[in-house]
């Protein structure tokens, strides 16, 4: 590799660690839990980027960032530049430079990443982000004329924000439909304070207030109106409505009080503000002993979450083991620096309550690694007889999301896979139905933030050729 | 911000009727369907079914009895005040049908909710004897409203002030042993009464609706917090719902998931009563 021989010699600098909050301090409040880089830092970390002509990590970012780029300006100094540029592929910089998982994506293919550890470009993207949104001017990108077309997107998460955004600046008329009574979508209701601050969401949504787009809350498409009336008004529609149906395990005594979806405890603690709760009105149980099945990102909000609200123990339970923990590393690493304990290879069975109700513990069985299965990692099988009691009054389910039917079936001529997801072309994320387009987490199920703008910026500008040139 | 234009105090103050300024809402509501309302930024969302509509002047009526917190949060608001976020309609309309003779039951609010599928089944040309009762006299709501859309009225309290004394049970037994013909059962109040109600008719082999009330966050099925086992499915109430079949609903079930937040409940309504204290009627 060129590169490898053009990394010149000269004194090696570390990867720049990004100042923390102490695990036992952070383990008790919901405020972020890493400071951010100083510009300081920041420069410093832009400066081990070797500037590669074909750059390995851009392949390995979905949206196509030009990386070496934006560092580059980081380490001129020219902050301004620098989220300029990431904007034009990203309209969420902020966000994503905190929660991508950067270890399988840009990161992942960093040639430094060979020999050292790659460079930090989740946390320069977040640096360039945050620099501009308390420290640097308003700039509004120029808009091109109105062309008199009016689009709708329903739902406002990333990618549905993302087509909102790309085709304001085209000159057409959006409005946004979202079902909460916030914007944002999971960002807003799943993703918890402490990673992701919803003041970030919150003036990103602002940002596109300010370029035009109406947001209208409280709207739930399937009741409220249906895609069929919004036609009637609107020349085309985006379906970004994301996998909001919660799984359960279907084990006996689900029923128990303490029971919850990760959907329902994520939204109690973070849209609701059950953590803050008499001053806000939602409560959630706050349990001592408290179990998350799972073992994805969603899993380790979850039991970090249990933890703020005063959990004494905060358990994992994980069908499998360490290795194949489908979450981000940093949330793994966080998760445990914090002093979640993890109950790798077992299973539940079934849940215990008492007279009341309320749930007093699970009964789990052991399991072993097995073959390999079709997803190429290990099958867990039970170990006969090893079946054993965790005391617990809270359990919180993590074991994926699934479609949620309100929408799609109100809306005929929508074709839908065998799982309920809408089926639309990966081009362009047309769907089966005329003028009505879709993507995200809707069309390829649970997925990453990056990947449902990724489908974003494609339907806008398939949706933008359609109102300009009719295809 | 969705303005209450009218507000009556009934049943002595422990149940609340508004009429909301909410037009879209207005114009797609069926009976059966609910909204979920939020009174301000801290607010928790609360399910109240729509009691009636004027989809001319863009109102919705709701009419909730005050239980808690965020009830007596509702009742403060005056004409004139907002509520923040009034979402829908929610829910599965009723399953309006001409089946020939129906009886409808109701119990304390539960009558809000019934009035308007009562009233529904009646304009479906079906024969509609209704069983409507509260605690004592003074409780019972939507008397008038009630007879103008049956054919015939009976009315209970448990006390004896007023019509027959004793549960609706005792009347609707009376009612299915007299007419043998009826074909179907809505039966909607405190969940023991849906309980017994549907126990009573599964005995006379009338189909039975209930409207079921669980606890719930979004209302969109997104969270499954409103899950109800119904003939040994779970299912979502604020999406398969509110109305299951009595005869297939787990009583005991959603009994018990109803309780989940007692000490929470009353921590913060202890609170909101102590920071309104004065001059406040709502005090149990
Ligand atoms: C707790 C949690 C943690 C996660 N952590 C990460 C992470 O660290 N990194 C990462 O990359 N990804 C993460 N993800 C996944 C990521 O958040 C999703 O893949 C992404 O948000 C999908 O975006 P979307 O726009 O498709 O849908 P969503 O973000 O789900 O937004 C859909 C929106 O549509 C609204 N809606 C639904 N139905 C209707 C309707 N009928 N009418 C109107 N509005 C409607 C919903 O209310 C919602 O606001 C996480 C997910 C969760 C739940
Ligand atoms: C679909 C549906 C329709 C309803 N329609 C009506 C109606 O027309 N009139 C009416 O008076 N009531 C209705 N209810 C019940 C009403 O929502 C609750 O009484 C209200 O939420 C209580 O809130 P609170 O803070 O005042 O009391 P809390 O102190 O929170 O609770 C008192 C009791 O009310 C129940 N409850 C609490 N929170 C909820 C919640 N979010 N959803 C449901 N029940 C809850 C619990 O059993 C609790 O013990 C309906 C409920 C549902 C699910
Ligand atoms: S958007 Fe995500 S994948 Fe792309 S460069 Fe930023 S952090 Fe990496
Ligand atoms: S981030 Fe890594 S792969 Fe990308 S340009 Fe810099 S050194 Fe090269
Ligand atoms: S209230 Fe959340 S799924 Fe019904």
């Amino acid at each position: 590799m060129t590169e490898e021989k053009a990394a010149p010699k000269k004194e090696k600098i570390p990867r720049q660690k990004m100042p923390e909050q102490l695990p036992e301090v952070r383990r008790k409040n919901f405020e972020e839990v890493p400071f951010g880089y100083t510009p300081e830092l920041a420069q410093k970390e832009a400066e081990r980027c070797i500037q590669c002509k074909d750059p390995r990590c851009v392949p390995g970012c979905p949206v196509e960032i030009d990386i070496p780029g934006f560092i580059r300006l980081i380490k001129e100094g020219d902050f301004e530049g620098s989220i300029r540029l990431l904007w034009e592929k990203n309209a969420l910089p902020a966000v994503c430079g905190r929660v991508c998982p950067q270890e399988v994506q840009c990161e992942g293919l960093c040639i430094i990443g060979k020999k050292d550890e790659p460079v930090a470009i989740g946390n320069l993207e977040r640096f360039a982000a945050d620099h501009q949104r308390l420290h640097g001017r308003d700039i509004l990108p120029p808009k091109a004329d109105p062309t008199g077309k009016k689009v709708a997107v329903v739902g406002s998460g990333p990618s549905g924000l993302t087509v909102a955004g790309d085709l304001i600046l085209k000159g057409h008329d959006v409005t946004i439909f979202e079902a909460l009574h916030a914007p944002g979508g999971v960002l807003v209701y799943g993703i918890p304070e402490f990673r992701l601050p919803k003041e970030i969401v919150f003036s990103e949504c602002n940002y596109l207030e300010k370029l035009g787009v109406k947001i209208e809350c409280s709207q739930v498409i399937g009741r409220s109106d249906t895609v069929d009336e919004l036609l009637e008004h609107f020349d085309a529609v985006y379906l970004g409505v994301g996998a909001g149906l919660p799984v359960f395990l279907k084990v006996p005594g689900e029923h128990y009080i303490g029971v919850y979806s990760a959907n329902e405890y994520l939204t109690r603690s973070n849209l609701m503000k059950a953590y803050d709760f008499p001053n806000y009105d939602t409560p959630l149980v706050r349990g001592k002993n408290v179990a998350t099945f799972g073992g994805g990102n969603v899993a380790m909000d979850s039991a970090r979450t249990a933890l703020r609200m005063g959990a004494d123990h905060s358990y994992i339970i994980y069908r499998r083991s360490h290795a194949e923990l489908p979450a981000r590393t940093a949330e793994i690493h966080h998760a445990e620096e914090e002093g979640v304990e993890f109950l790798f290879l077992t299973n539940p069975l079934r849940f215990l309550g008492n007279d009341d109700g309320f749930l007093t513990g699970v009964e789990c069985l052991r399991m072993e690694l097995g073959e390999p299965d079709s997803s190429g990692r290990r099958r867990p099988v039970p170990v006969p007889g090893s079946e054993f009691v965790v005391d617990i009054d809270t359990a919180i389910i993590s074991i994926g999301s699934g479609a949620n039917p309100l929408l799609t079936q109100s809306t005929p001529g929508l074709a839908l896979n065998k799982w309920g997801y809408i089926v639309a072309d990966p081009k362009t994320g047309k769907t089966m139905k005329p003028r009505v387009w879709a993507g995200g987490d809707i069309v390829t199920g649970a997925a990453t933030v990056i990947l449902a703008m990724g489908a974003g910026r494609l339907a806008s500008n398939s949706i933008h050729d359609f109102l300009t040139y009719g295809w | 911000m969705f303005e209450i234009v009218a507000r009556q105090e009934m049943a002595q103050g422990t149940i609340i009727s508004n009429w909301v300024k909410a037009p879209k809402i207005a114009k797609k509501a069926k009976p059966g369907q609910f909204v979920i309302l939020r009174a301000n930024e801290k607010g928790e969302r609360i399910p109240l079914t729509m009691a009636d509509t004027d989809p001319e002047k863009g109102l919705i009526n709701i009419i909730y009895m005050v239980v808690g917190k965020s009830t007596a949060l509702f009742k403060t608001l005056k004409v004139g005040d907002s509520y923040l976020d009034v979402i829908g309609p929610l829910g599965q309309p009723t399953h309006l049908e001409k089946v020939g003779k129906v009886v409808c039951v109701g119990g304390g609010t539960g009558i809000a909710v019934l009035y308007p599928i009562t009233r529904g089944l009646k304009q479906m040309g079906n024969y509609v004897y209704s069983v409507i009762g509260a605690r004592s006299k003074d409780l019972l709501i939507l008397e008038d409203e009630m007879k103008a859309a049956s054919d015939e009225l009976f009315i209970c309290t448990d006390d004896g002030t007023y019509g027959h004394k004793g549960f609706v049970t005792d009347v609707l037994k009376k009612v299915l042993t007299e007419h043998q013909d009826i074909g179907l059962a809505v039966c909607i109040g405190p969940v023991p009464m849906m309980k017994f109600c549907s126990l009573m008719t599964k005995e006379f082999g009338v189909k039975t609706l209930v409207s079921l009330n669980p606890i719930m966050v979004d209302g969109t099925g997104m969270c499954g917090c409103c899950r109800v086992q119904v003939g040994g499915k779970m299912q979502f109430a604020c999406v398969d719902g509110p109305e299951f079949d009595g005869h297939e609903t787990d009583f005991e079930e959603l009994t018990l998931r109803l309780r989940s937040y007692l000490p929470e409940e009353k921590a913060s309504y202890d609170l909101f009563q102590k920071e309104h204290a004065p001059g406040c009627s709502c005090q149990k």
